[in-house]
């Protein structure tokens, strides 16, 4: 098949744009117009109960507990090096400092000569600092049913940090700007059995998979909401979750092979999309269905 | 194969001086190398789906809006290519045709393969009126079979969309089922039957 597309292409071209007739797509009768169906309501039963759900929990969001193990594990010792990330990781504003940090990531780390997103400069933290094994995090790094690796806990207890602050992905910075530039075009990039890109569910405003409104990630706003709430408490299963982990969930969805976790290509969509919500402001971590 | 390597060589060139250049071929250089470089297989979802089939690379490389007679010949080839039933019935049922297009199911990593493929119409379609969960990243399919109605040549139309949607469209956002082998003869034909039959509930 590749190489008839390939083929004709070629002889198009050669042709100069001569090619055979092909069957004309039958219209539609213009005079028969039918009645408009029945619209979906504007929120199911669903959207509505977890609403609902969502305005019971903030007093009492699932992700403290979360940020609270985080904490521990940020200021404590661990690791073949016996060292805290709090007297050794620098998230972009000094070591130990993490007021504002999640919001003003990815950003470039040149002790990694990296942009790197949230979650992947904790893991370089551990790797170099701590001393533990790239391997060993990148085996497990998402949480289940029964396990949440401590990655998750300091990435939320990180994003914590910067409730309430508007996201401010240092696009000026020129390799920033790299980095979400292949981004950008990595998003555009169809592949795969159902020639999907991220683009073609998140690339322009109003769309819907069934119930489930579709953000333009190339707005500010529609960015945003698909970086609000992570990490989040996804009640289905009761799991906390990165937005590294969604990142992957989307891939799967786009019926891709999966992402190595914290990769380049991660955390150049990554720029990508939280670069695009530069000015918005970032609720903390929070809860998905 | 020679041959072959040298007509994709020669095709290869043509494309790139015959298509409009993407807005920023250098970063699109360096996003294809970051996917083949930072992706791993898992489940069935193996590394070979990272590389761009010809209407991919000529859809990634033009925005989606190839040029009007490189579209046209490459819909007719796309076209050339869907296999119509051996005894020309078109149409089949339409109530396996909506069990069908409710289904989501298949090809992602964590899917079985030994499971059928589902038809994922609703993910992105309004079609018959009783589903109100639907999708509106295609147009809304209600009433489509009233509208238009059943000839010959509308079920001929609608069995090849569903087969492979870009033989009308080169760049549609919608998969090509019956191209890439996710529904067979009969599931296409059930889908033809929801969107056609005067008994289907999408056309009451």
């Amino acid at each position: 098949m590749q190489h008839r597309v390939i083929g004709a292409l070629c002889a198009m071209a050669v042709m100069g744009g001569v090619f055979a007739q092909t069957p004309r797509k039958p219209a539609a009768k213009p005079a028969a117009q039918a009645a408009p169906a029945p619209t979906a309501e504007a929120k199911d039963a669903a959207t509505l109960e977890f609403e609902k759900f969502r305005a019971e929990m903030e007093d009492s969001n699932p992700a403290e507990l979360f940020e609270a193990k985080g904490e521990e594990f940020w200021k404590s010792r661990h690791g073949p090096k016996n060292v805290s990330l709090a007297e050794s990781c620098d998230l972009g504003q000094g070591v130990g400092k993490i007021e504002g940090a999640y919001v003003k990531m990815p950003r470039y780390f040149a002790d990694a000569d990296s942009v790197m997103d949230a979650e992947r400069r904790i893991v370089w933290c551990m790797v170099e600092k701590q001393g533990f094994k790239f391997d060993d995090i990148a085996k497990r790094p998402f949480a289940n049913e029964n396990f949440t690796p401590d990655i998750t806990n300091l990435v939320t207890y990180v994003a914590g940090h910067s409730r309430s602050m508007k996201v401010d992905v240092p696009l000026k910075d020129p390799k920033v700007r790299e980095a979400y530039e292949i981004g950008k075009e990595m998003a555009a990039y169809r592949a795969g059995p159902y020639d999907f890109s991220c683009n073609t569910c998140h690339g322009s405003d109003g769309k819907r998979i069934r119930m489930q409104n579709l953000p333009n990630l190339s707005t500010p706003k529609g960015a945003m909401s698909g970086v609000q709430g992570w990490p989040g408490y996804r009640m289905t299963g009761g799991v906390m979750l990165t937005h590294q982990w969604r990142m992957g969930d989307c891939f799967r969805q786009q019926r891709f092979p999966q992402p190595k976790y914290a990769s380049d290509a991660v955390a150049y969509l990554l720029t990508y999309m939280i670069g695009n919500a530069n000015g918005e402001v970032y609720k903390g971590p929070g809860i998905k269905r | 194969m020679t041959k072959n390597i040298l007509l994709t060589a020669i095709a290869t060139s043509l494309l790139m001086a015959a298509l409009p250049a993407a807005a920023d071929p250098a970063h699109r250089a360096q996003a294809v190398a970051v996917i083949k470089k930072d992706f791993q297989p898992r489940g069935q979802a193996s590394l070979d789906r990272l590389a761009e089939d010809g209407l991919q690379a000529v859809c990634n490389r033009t925005g989606n809006k190839p040029p009007e007679y490189i579209a046209k010949g490459l819909e007719g080839d796309q076209l050339a290519g869907v296999k119509y039933p051996a005894d020309g019935k078109l149409m089949g049922d339409w109530k396996s045709g909506e069990r069908l297009a409710q289904s989501g199911r298949g090809f992602t990593w964590t899917d079985d393969p030994g499971l059928p493929v589902g038809g994922n119409c609703y993910n992105c379609h309004q079609i018959a009126p009783k589903e109100l969960s639907y999708g509106t990243v295609g147009p809304s399919l209600f009433h489509f079979g009233k509208l238009r109605g059943n000839t010959l040549e509308m079920q001929k139309y609608v069995y090849s969309k569903i087969y492979n949607a870009k033989a009308y469209n080169l760049c549609s956002e919608m998969p090509r089922f019956g191209h890439v082998g996710a529904l067979n003869e009969k599931q296409i034909k059930d889908l033809v039957a929801l969107l056609l039959d005067p008994e289907s509930p999408v056309n009451k």
